[in-house]
Formats: C-alpha cells, sequence, structure tokens
C-alpha cells in the first residue's frame, strides 16, 4: 500500500485567521521530507493536519484535500483513532508517561487491544531496538521512563511511536529541546528509519535539513513557497525568498 | 525478518483508516458523566425548590410584612408570633463581633506572612492556620463555654452563662485563617515588580504593605471579608452552645441571644410534626437565611471581579 | 556629602521605628490564632484525659456519665462515611472529569460551574434543611443513616469537584497530546492517562473533604439523628448518631462530668480527623514526585 501523502489546495483556518493557504504538495513514501521556515510560517500547522491532532483546537477548519494513499483523511469515512495509528508522531518536548519504560512502550498496542504479554514483550523489544535504545534499558524495563535522559526520552518516545505500528512517522521539531550528541544519535536514526518509514520532520535548523532530508519545504506566511529535492533546494533554489531564507537575510 | 515486517504481523488491520470498534466505555462514559456534573445543578435546585415550597405556603399563614418587621418571636410559645428581627439581630450581632476579631486579626497575620515573614516561619504558620481551619466547629462551641464565657463573666460579672460576646469572639476565631488566607493570595498576587519599584524608593516595609500591596490587593482583601461575613452568618454550633436559645431583641452583647442558625436547630432537635406552623418556620428562616448569604457570595464574586486591578 | 542630611536621618529613623513596631504588632496578631489553637489543644487535654479509657469506646450512652460511652457514636460516624464515601467520590469525581476533559464551552457548562461555587457557600445546616425535606420526608427514608449520609455527601460533593478539577488540571498538555497521537480515544485517555496522573490530588482532596464531613453536626441534627443513641444500628435504614452529635448531647449537660466527657470525646473526634489528615498529607507527598 502506497503511503503517499498528498495535499490539494488545502486551507487551513483557526476561526478567522487562516494559517495555511491553497498548499499543493507531494511527499513521497519511505523518505525523509523536511518542513522548514521561520516561527509561525506554518509548517507545523501542516504537519498536525496530517495526523488530525489540530482537531482537538476549537475553530479548526478545513479546506480543500489532504490525501494518504489516495484516501481523503478529513472524510468521514476515516477513524481519527486508526488514522493516528498509521500515523505516529515524536513532540518536540519529549514527553513520556509517568510510567515505567515498559509501559510507555506498551501503551499504544494495548490502547489497540493488544493484552497478551509475551506479544507485548516482543513489542517493547523490537520498537526499542528500532530507536537504538534497547542496549541502554534492556536491563531497566521496570524503572520510570522519567529516570532516564533527556535524549534517551525522546527515542522512547520514538520508540513508543513506533510501537502501534505506523507507516509514516511526523517529528516537530524533536530534537530542539536536545543536546547535540542526542541530536546527532537521533538524526542517525532517523537515517535508519526511513528505509521502512515515511518521515515527516518540522525544524528550525535549516542544516539539520540539509543534512538528514531527501525532500525539503519550504514555508512562508502559510504559504509553501517552494519544495524540491533538498540538495537543490539548499544549492539553486528556484524562488528569491528561500534563497533570501537560506542565506540567512531574514528568519 | 525485518523489524517492520515483525510489527506488521502482530498487529492486524482490517482496511486502511477504518475501525470499527467503538467501545461501550467510551459511548457510555461521557452521558454518565454528564449526569454527574447535572447533580450540582439538581442540587441547588433541590435547595432552593424546597425551600421555597414550605415557604410560600408558610407564607400562606403568617403574613410576610408581620415576619420581616415583627419584634417578637415566639413560634412554640402562645401567642404565636413570627417577628424575625430578634433572630436576625441576634445573627447580626454575632456576626459583627466576629468580624472586627477576625478582619484585623486576619489582615494582619496576611501582611505579616506575605510581607515580613521568613521563610521558615511561613512554613510552619502557614499550616498551623491551615489546621485551625479544619477545627470541627461543635469543638469551637466547647472552646466558647469552657474557656472563653468564663474570661467574659470575669471581665463583666453582669454576663449570663450565655452571651453573644462569648460566641461572637469565638467565631471570629474560627474564621481568621479564612481572611488571611484569602487575603494573602490576594497580596501574592500583587507582582514583585510593583513592591520593588518601592524599595527601591527607599520604602520601608510597612511602607509598602500598606501603600502599595494592601491597596493593591484591596477588591482581594474585601472580598475575602464578606465572604467571612457570609460564613459568619451560616455558623450554628458555636452559637447554639454559647449564645442561647432566647430570641431577644438587644444591642448589648453580654445578653443571651438566638441566631437563626440556632433556631433551626432547636426546632429541630423537638417534635415538630409534618405541617405545622413550627416546621415551617425552619424553612422560612433557613429561606432567609440562604438569600442572605447567597447574595453576600454574589457580592464577593463581584468586588473581586470587578475592583480588581490590572497589572 | 549634601545629599544625607541630619534633618532626612530623622525622619527616616522614626519611619523605621514605625516599622519596627508594626512588624511586631503584626506579628502578634498572626499569634493570636496560634495562642488560641495551643490554649484549646491544651485544655481539652487537661479537661479530657482523665477519662480516655477503654469504657469511652466500648460503652454507649447513660444518664450516668461514669457509665458513658461513645461506641454508637464511634460506630456511626464509620457507617456514615462508607456509605458517604463512595457515591460522593463518584459524582464528585465524574462531575469533574466531565468538566475539565468533556464539557464543550457553552452557557450550560457555565451554568453548572457557578452552581458548584454557589453551593460550596451554602451554610451547612441549609443542607440539613435539604436533606430532611428530600431524603427524610419525600423519599421517605425517614431519620436514618441512609438519609443522613446522603446529605452529607452532598455537602461534600462541591468541595470534592473542586479539588478534583484542580488535580486533573495539573495533568500538563503533553501527557495528553501524547496519549492522543497514539490513537487513543477520549476516555482512553482519561483513564489510562489523566486520571492515573492525577488520582493523588484527587484522593487528597477526598479525604479533606471526608474530614470535614466527620466534624459536621448541624446537618445532621436536622436529619434527626438522635442525640441519645444507646444501640448500633441494625441497617442503613435505622437511627444512628455520630461523634459530634454526641459531643453536643454531653456539652448541653451542666454536670461538670459531661463537659469532661465531651472533652475526651472531642480528643477522639480529633485523634480521628488528626489520622485523616496525615494521611491526606502522606498520599500527597509520595505521589507528588511521580508528576
Amino acid at each position: 500500500m502506497s503511503t503517499l501523502i498528498e495535499a490539494k489546495n488545502l486551507n487551513l483556518f483557526y476561526s478567522d485567521f487562516q494559517a495555511l493557504k491553497n498548499v499543493n504538495l507531494t511527499i513521497p513514501e519511505k523518505a525523509v521530507t523536511a518542513f522548514i521556515g521561520p516561527s509561525g510560517c506554518g509548517k507545523s500547522t501542516l504537519l498536525r493536519t496530517l495526523n488530525r491532532m489540530n482537531d482537538m483546537i476549537i475553530g479548526t477548519r478545513i479546506e480543500g484535500e489532504l490525501t494518504i494513499s489516495g484516501t481523503n483523511i478529513y472524510s468521514n469515512e476515516v477513524d481519527v483513532e486508526t488514522l493516528r495509528k498509521k500515523v505516529g508522531m515524536v513532540f518536540q518536548q519529549p514527553n513520556p508517561f509517568p510510567k515505567s519504560i515498559y509501559d510507555n512502550i506498551a501503551y499504544g498496542p494495548r490502547l489497540h487491544g493488544i493484552k497478551n504479554k509475551k506479544v507485548l514483550d516482543e513489542i517493547v523489544e523490537t520498537s526499542l531496538k528500532a530507536a537504538a535504545l534497547w542496549d541502554e534499558v534492556k536491563d531497566h524495563l521496570k524503572r520510570s521512563a522519567l529516570s532516564i535522559s533527556g535524549g534517551q526520552q525522546q527515542r522512547l518516545c520514538i520508540a513508543r511511536a513506533l510501537a502501534v505500528n505506523p507507516d509514516i512517522l511526523l517529528m516537530d521539531e524533536a530534537t530542539s529541546a536536545l543536546d547535540p550528541i542526542s541530536t546527532l544519535k537521533i538524526e542517525e536514526l532517523v537515517q535508519e528509519l526511513k528505509d521502512k518509514y515515511t518521515i515527516v520532520m518540522v525544524t528550525h535548523n535549516m542544516h539539520q535539513a540539509a543534512r538528514v532530508s531527501n525532500q525539503t519545504v519550504f514555508f512562508l506566511n502559510g504559504e509553501v513557497v517552494e519544495y524540491s529535492e533538498t540538495e537543490k533546494l539548499f544549492s539553486n533554489p528556484d524562488d528569491k525568498r528561500t534563497e533570501d531564507y537560506i542565506s540567512g537575510r531574514f528568519g | 525478518m525485518p523489524i517492520k515486517e515483525q510489527l506488521v504481523s502482530i498487529n492486524q488491520e482490517a482496511s486502511p483508516f477504518k475501525n470499527k470498534k467503538r467501545s461501550l466505555m467510551n459511548i457510555f462514559m461521557p452521558k454518565f458523566l454528564f449526569i454527574c456534573a447535572l447533580v450540582s445543578i439538581l442540587t441547588t435546585e433541590g435547595i432552593v425548590i424546597t425551600l421555597t415550597t414550605e415557604t410560600v405556603s408558610f407564607f400562606q399563614k403568617v403574613n410576610i410584612g408581620q415576619f420581616l418587621t415583627g419584634t417578637k418571636w415566639s413560634p412554640l410559645i402562645e401567642p404565636h408570633q413570627f417577628g424575625i428581627l430578634p433572630l436576625l439581630f441576634g445573627t447580626l450581632m454575632i456576626t459583627l463581633i466576629a468580624i472586627l476579631v477576625a478582619v484585623p486579626i486576619g489582615l494582619a497575620s496576611a501582611i505579616y506572612l506575605s510581607e515580613y515573614a521568613p521563610d521558615k516561619v511561613r512554613r510552619v504558620v502557614k499550616p498551623i492556620l491551615e489546621v485551625l481551619a479544619g477545627i470541627p466547629t461543635i469543638v469551637y462551641g466547647y472552646f466558647a463555654i469552657s474557656i472563653i464565657t468564663p474570661i467574659i463573666q470575669l471581665i463583666f460579672p453582669s454576663a449570663g452563662v450565655f452571651n453573644a460576646l462569648s460566641a461572637g469572639i469565638v467565631v471570629g476565631i474560627m474564621i481568621i485563617p479564612m481572611v488571611s488566607s484569602l487575603s494573602e493570595d490576594a497580596m501574592s498576587a500583587v507582582p514583585r515588580s510593583l513592591r520593588d519599584g518601592a524599595y527601591a524608593l527607599g520604602a520601608t516595609r510597612f511602607e509598602v504593605a500598606l501603600k502599595i500591596v494592601v491597596p493593591a490587593a484591596f477588591s482581594g482583601i474585601v472580598s475575602s471579608a464578606v465572604l467571612a461575613f457570609s460564613r459568619a452568618i451560616g455558623e450554628t454550633m458555636i452559637v447554639t452552645l454559647a449564645a442561647g436559645s432566647t430570641p431577644n431583641l438587644t444591642f448589648n452583647p453580654l445578653d443571651s441571644i438566638q441566631t437563626m442558625t440556632a433556631y433551626i436547630v432547636q426546632v429541630s432537635l423537638g417534635d415538630t410534626p409534618h405541617g405545622s406552623l413550627a416546621y415551617g418556620s425552619i424553612f422560612a428562616v433557613g429561606m432567609t437565611l440562604f438569600i442572605i448569604t447567597f447574595l453576600l457570595n454574589l457580592l464577593a464574586n463581584y468586588i473581586a471581579r470587578k475592583y480588581r486591578e490590572e497589572y | 556629602m549634601s545629599i544625607f542630611q541630619d534633618a532626612n536621618r530623622k525622619q527616616i529613623a522614626g519611619r523605621r521605628s514605625i516599622d519596627v513596631m508594626l512588624h511586631m504588632l503584626f506579628l502578634l496578631a498572626t499569634s493570636v490564632g496560634i495562642i488560641a489553637l495551643s490554649v484549646l489543644i491544651i485544655d481539652i487535654i487537661i479537661d479530657g484525659t482523665a477519662r480516655l479509657q477503654p469504657e469511652l469506646f466500648q460503652n454507649f450512652p447513660s444518664r450516668k456519665a461514669d457509665q458513658a460511652g461513645m461506641k454508637s457514636a464511634i460506630v456511626g460516624s464509620i457507617y456514615m462515611l462508607c456509605i458517604m464515601a463512595p457515591v460522593s467520590f463518584i459524582f464528585g469525581v465524574g462531575a469533574a472529569i466531565y468538566l475539565e476533559e468533556y464539557a464543550p464551552k457553552n452557557w450550560l457548562t457555565k451554568l453548572i460551574q457557578i452552581n458548584i461555587s454557589t453551593l460550596a457557600g451554602v451554610p451547612s445546616i441549609v443542607y440539613g434543611i435539604l436533606g430532611l425535606a428530600l431524603f427524610v420526608r419525600m423519599f421517605g427514608m425517614g431519620k436514618s443513616l441512609l438519609a443522613g449520609s446522603l446529605t452529607m455527601a452532598l455537602l461534600v460533593l462541591p468541595i470534592i469537584i473542586v479539588s478534583a478539577q484542580e488535580a486533573i488540571r495539573a495533568v500538563p498538555r503533553s501527557r495528553r497530546d501524547a496519549s492522543f497521537a497514539l490513537g487513543a480515544t477520549k476516555w482512553q485517555t482519561v483513564a489510562r492517562s489523566v486520571l492515573p496522573s492525577s488520582i493523588a490530588g484527587i484522593l487528597t482532596g477526598c479525604i479533606l473533604a471526608f474530614s470535614r464531613a466527620i466534624g459536621e453536626t448541624a446537618p445532621l441534627v436536622m436529619i434527626g439523628a438522635l442525640t441519645y443513641v444507646a444501640f448500633l444500628p441494625d441497617g442503613i435504614l435505622d437511627s444512628f448518631t455520630v461523634m459530634p452529635i454526641q459531643i453536643y448531647n454531653w456539652l448541653s449537660r451542666p454536670q461538670a462530668d459531661f463537659q469532661e466527657l465531651a472533652a475526651s470525646g472531642i480528643i477522639v473526634l480529633l485523634a480521628v480527623l488528626l489520622l485523616m489528615n496525615i494521611s491526606a498529607v502522606f498520599i500527597r507527598n509520595k505521589y507528588s514526585k511521580k508528576i
């Protein structure tokens, strides 16, 4: 099943304020796409439309189409809970539950009805390995998730998101609260994960986008100014505004 | 097997984004929780309806004008008179004495804790005040009759074993924590920067407290006094034990009086047949009490909100 | 230096001594409460310890002070707690969850909140009047344990709702976001993430509310909790008494013996309350680190 994400004439309003203006975009599968742009440009807003997290903000209105694998995710055909199982999210501040490491990972599968302990054990191990955290915590699974370092907590959150077997992983400035070493570890992790998952990451750090992504999308004032292969966008952008942003003339 | 395939084989899904498994809890819980929340409305309605229906039928037998302006209250002894003023005056006298005790002391404590007290002192004193707030009123009643009344009788030999002063003082002590903590909340809401500005100009602590903080927190402080007033009006056990059970329209705090609340208790302890005038009088007095405290609480809220300084 | 003139210094010294005086005054005022509390406790201990015998707990009330005990009152308070606690907990916490997690921002929600703050300010005796009319008469429960317990449940309901709301509100948004992002439904997020995080604060608020109920006298007098109960309640529709009412009964008797008994009864009551408050603080401290 293809996990191609397509936005067609997508507009989003928070009550009277228009946060996304006529967004047209394709996001390829099994690759890393980065959203960049100055504060308040709409990149996080678009990210959150992908798993309908901004449904929770009162007064949100959507016009246009946003499809994943051909299904418009804003239609009545779609269960929000099932959508979020397929489209996972990691947040800017690591937000593990105040439970054990094991229970954090098992939280998602338990939500969706998995109770068998053996199955859960397997899922926990697999997810922690996928997030490159297994070796560091495998002897301490019952310890509180709050007892590990910030960088480890964020990898825990990635493992937790992977535990429900998503196809797409959204990362909302997931490394901006971390130290450089943890950031690097997560960037390496993203390179490993992209073979199996479609990854969309919002970052305010252009250099990170340049390092890590295959495709980059530049946002400004709620519009998509330009998107293309990362190398091209950073070395030879089409739009002058993109060039100004990249060269640091504003932002 | 690659990791992704392992996970797939564990979680089976039917169709892309549709999953019909809506659990019963998810449907029924919100409805049940809503009903829980409605209980609060039902309770208020219950109070209002109960009081109103019985009061209305009471006033079909007793003239409401006489009730509100009459100066004799003797519902159980012939001739039956239902003027509420003695009870109202009794309540007011106790409440005024209580406020005279509680507001200066409570406010001074609040100023001390907010502006003067070092952290260690505050950490000891605040819990003690909280303990004071948690003492049951019957214990305060004991305090009134076993300690305060004898002291008053020592100072004022004319005072009887039941007197308003004793009850008033103890009710005042009981509400000190309320005035103190609400005033302190109001004072801590005043931003540090206002105080710093004054200190930087060379003001002493009392000048900052009395000229800057108290005026800025004034609406909160007044609101706390009104709430304490309301609380004192509704107080029952202290006045039942210490103030007496003789409805008495007097301005002398050394006299024995009866408050509205004490009257209600007195009637309930006796045998009051359903439908009798005495039974109805419980509701009439109760309604008066409810209306007064309700209006006071509204006033307190209004003051706190309308006159709150915007920082 | 001309800036620091002597004339100015006198004025500053004057203001400083006022400051010192007022400091003492404010400190004195604060001590009034502490002094009153100490006097009260000392007096109770002096008067009451003599009669703190096993008979106090084993005997029923009696016309003779030497044979009187508060067994029926202690048992009555416990029974009342057992009925009141589950009822007020379920409806109180349920209402709090609804208001914090489910309620839309409309007029009905505002009305509910206004009702709750109104109820919190209603004198306890008015709850007694409500209980009398509603439970004792209209529902026909008579002057029973059930009527009394339900009345007290209504009394503590606003307190529980408010403290539960605060505890639930203290759970950070990020916790809920994480749960929703994993595909949880609203109820799943509440039950599996929000409630476990807030249960400590909720329990603390409940225990404090219950301790308030144990010390209340007036509403139960209205219900008809008898002041002289020389038996243990048979069922929930039986008559009963509670500790504060027993104390009140003893206090209204003129004999000095009964005054002493009342003091002993107060010691028992305060001991129970102390126990409850300590456990509330204990729970708060033990679980506050987890958040």
